[in-house]
């Protein structure tokens, strides 16, 4: 019964506490609003205890989160140190870890545009992260000058972490971040617009792809009682998903986008939407 | 700008109310302009059997005597689904097409099966004009149905099926099933096919008196196939709506000459018989009821048709462009006479005018059922991408379609100005009847 309680509560708010920025409030409250579940919906997602769920789940980020903060002091330090070579290098991996848990990075307010915006998404003075230094270094071909970016991008990422903690991760979080981690690989890896400059839009299409897989992985016991025929078809697509991604490896990482030919970005996208309609079906564990 | 914008939001509305009732020189209902949509659409397919035919009932009465009480407002407006044969195909051409060709994903018959079933479900609902199945009620999962159709009239929408050629190789354990009909197309004189416009496991014809309405369904359609079948190709089309030409007149191509003025007559069951529908006696059993369709798309170089003088365009149809009258006739409908000859002893219909040819010895005749496309330009050369999406219904290929379509690739003085850069055949199945899906004869 307390269980229950926690999962009705979790489910009410998706409000990160201890985050300073009044836009995020805004925002998170009107999404806390639009997601507010149904009375039947409630007490159908009280059936299922969350609670695990929602610790493994914050347990996965924090890991993702510590592993980013390492990896990006990596890079920070090949940008500061003038290696252009190295911090290009580093780059794509380094990204990695923070678009497997895009979804919880995105409710947290300013985070998200900090970290990741591309050029245009935010005004010219607010714009810095990676891409920004992404442009630095493969438009200018130098690190130099992108010092103060690449202390911001620390910075930015440290606030990532120190929020992980605290977030309320509800429910609805993790059945729709799923499906959002797709739609970012729809609308802009598998076309090629998320890393205009180094083409490595690969790497954050396979993570992208493994964060949703995550998600699958913990909601896949209670999927599996809700609907079998439902979990099994997601299983399916993520196998015909990932097979088909394992193609572009080469080495640690992922071809350049520029080495596909529209029949490969063609049969990619296919293969998401193939598996994002059948994921997006995973709210059924909360519902009715 | 927050205000003007309201008043262009208000506006809008008057603005399409005015040239329908412009026209007519009086107020319509909106059922008054089904009707006469309906007549527009009839008046293209039974151009041949002359203009009183179309006047005839008889296909509306026939198709809104089916319709479901809970549509009752807009029963002259519903094509019924079921039936002997598809819908699609000699029900009359309301004013859009959006035609899809799918290939299917993986090699499971049972899955292909499966969605035949909810393809057949989610087709009769649409066409009724209702969504495509029941919302789950269920705030955390997307809609059922996309909801761009709500409150939309069912626009006579039809939405027919069929199979190609490579729907009957090794995967699906089909093969011995394939019609001896369902060819792949020999290369025709003419011929640029583009692989983005040409085949398809399976096609999918969806036409509507409103586009909104027609994408509804292939979006809805394309969205219960995902994981099972891939989008291959599409083509949207179009002719005048009904509401431009009230009187439904043979409708023009985008040359500007009539088109379509000789079609066998939908109604008559011996002609439709020897003409469009496969017989059980033909060789697939399976396909008895249902028909062959030929798609081709067909662009038009309009820019250099343009620049061609009035003599050479009506030597090239054959007709006049005014009138339709074949050379030599006063009236769209009178006799092709293609032993007339001018003052010089030349024929007045030229040997190779797309009319004669097309004509050839009367033997072989398809009920053309074709739309005409526009996609914008072409970015190579700047020219509008524009021409003829070309459909047509056999009762075997072999016979009719593409002799037919051999000597106008070879000789057709229109090749000049047409290139066919897209193609595909398709074995329509018989219609379904209530409790049965689509394709229920083959699988």
């Amino acid at each position: 019964m307390k269980l229950a309680w926690t999962a009705l509560l979790l489910a009410a708010s998706l409000t990160a506490a201890g985050c300073s920025s009044n836009n995020n409030e805004e925002n998170a409250g009107d999404e806390s609003a639009a997601a507010s579940p149904t009375a039947s919906a409630s007490s159908s997602a009280a059936s299922i205890d969350w609670t695990p769920i929602v610790d493994s789940y914050r347990q996965y980020s924090i890991e993702q989160a510590d592993a980013f903060i390492t990896e990006t002091d990596k890079f920070v330090a090949a940008v500061k140190a003038g290696d252009t070579e190295t911090a290009k290098r580093l780059y794509a991996p380094t990204r990695m870890y923070y678009e497997r848990i895009e979804p919880i990075a995105e409710a947290l307010g300013d985070l998200d545009p900090n970290i990741d915006a591309r050029e245009n998404d935010v005004e010219e003075k607010d714009w810095r992260g990676f891409h920004r230094i992404e442009k630095s270094l493969w438009v200018d071909n130098a690190a130099a000058g992108a010092e103060d970016y690449a202390d911001r991008l620390l910075e930015d990422a440290k606030s990532l972490r120190a929020l992980m903690e605290t977030v309320e991760i509800e429910p609805t979080l993790l059945v729709t971040g799923a499906v959002e981690l797709l739609n970012e690989v729809s609308s802009s890896k598998v076309t090629g617009e998320e890393e205009r400059y180094s083409h490595t839009d690969l790497y954050d299409f396979a993570a992208n792809v493994e964060g949703a897989h995550k998600i699958y992985d913990l909601l896949k016991p209670e999927l599996n009682k809700k609907d079998a025929e439902l979990e099994a078809s997601i299983g399916t697509s993520f196998a015909d998903l990932e097979e088909a991604l394992g193609a572009y490896k080469s080495g640690d990482g992922y071809v350049s986008y520029t080495d596909l030919t529209e029949e490969d970005t063609k049969k990619l996208s296919q293969l998401i939407d193939a598996l994002a309609e059948p994921l997006s079906q995973m709210g059924v564990i909360l519902g009715a | 700008m927050a205000n003007e914008e309201r008043k262009d939001g208000e506006r809008q509305p008057e603005a399409q109310d005015q040239p329908l009732s412009g026209l007519l020189n009086k107020p319509v209902s909106r059922r008054d302009v089904l009707k006469m949509a309906g007549i527009g659409g009839a008046g293209l397919l039974l151009g041949a059997a002359g203009v009183g035919a179309i006047f005839k009932e008889g296909l509306f009465a026939g198709a809104s005597s089916a319709a479901k009480p809970a549509a009752k407002e807009a029963a002259g407006d519903i094509v019924e689904f079921y039936g002997a044969h598809q819908a699609g195909i000699a029900t009359p051409s309301p004013n859009f097409i959006l035609f899809a060709a799918f290939d299917v994903v993986g090699t499971s018959l049972d899955s292909v099966r499966a969605l035949f079933k909810a393809w057949t479900a989610a087709a009769a609902s649409m066409t009724r004009g209702e969504p495509v199945g029941e919302e789950s009620g269920n705030d955390h999962l997307p809609p059922t149905d996309t909801g761009e159709s709500a409150g939309l009239s069912p626009s006579r929408t039809t939405i027919t099926f069929g199979v190609g050629p490579s729907f009957f190789d090794h995967r699906f354990g089909l093969a011995g099933k394939k019609p001896a009909a369902l060819v792949d197309f020999p290369a025709f004189g003419g011929d640029e096919l583009r692989p983005e416009w040409t085949g398809g496991d399976i096609g999918v014809q969806v036409c509507s008196d409103d586009m909104q309405v027609a994408f509804h369904a292939i979006r809805n359609l394309s969205r219960i196939g995902r994981g099972k079948v891939v989008l291959r190709w599409t083509q949207e089309g179009f002719q005048r709506t009904g509401a431009a030409d009230p009187k439904g007149a043979t409708p023009r191509n985008l040359l500007g000459f009539k088109d379509g003025t000789a079609n066998p007559d939908t109604d008559d069951d011996s002609v439709m018989n020897r003409v469009v529908w496969a017989q059980s006696a033909d060789g697939a059993g399976w396909m008895a009821g249902g028909t062959y369709m030929a798609v081709r798309r067909i662009r038009m170089r309009v820019e250099v048709w343009d620049r061609s003088t009035l003599a050479d365009q009506e030597q090239t149809f054959g007709r006049h462009r005014a009138s339709g009258a074949p050379l030599g006739g006063k009236d769209e409908f009178d006799e092709v006479n293609l032993e007339a000859k001018d003052a010089s002893g030349k024929p007045l219909i030229p040997m190779n005018s797309h009319v004669r040819l097309a004509r050839g010895d009367g033997s072989a005749q398809i009920l053309r059922r074709s739309y005409s496309y526009s996609s914008g330009m072409d970015n190579k050369t700047g020219q509008l991408d524009a021409g003829l999406l070309f459909i047509c219904f056999n009762r075997d290929s072999r016979k009719q379609f593409i002799p037919m379509q051999q000597k106008l690739g070879q000789s057709d003085l229109l090749n000049e100005y047409i290139v066919h850069n897209g193609s595909a055949h398709f074995a329509c199945f018989p219609g379904v009847r209530q409790g049965g899906y689509i394709g229920d004869t083959l699988f």
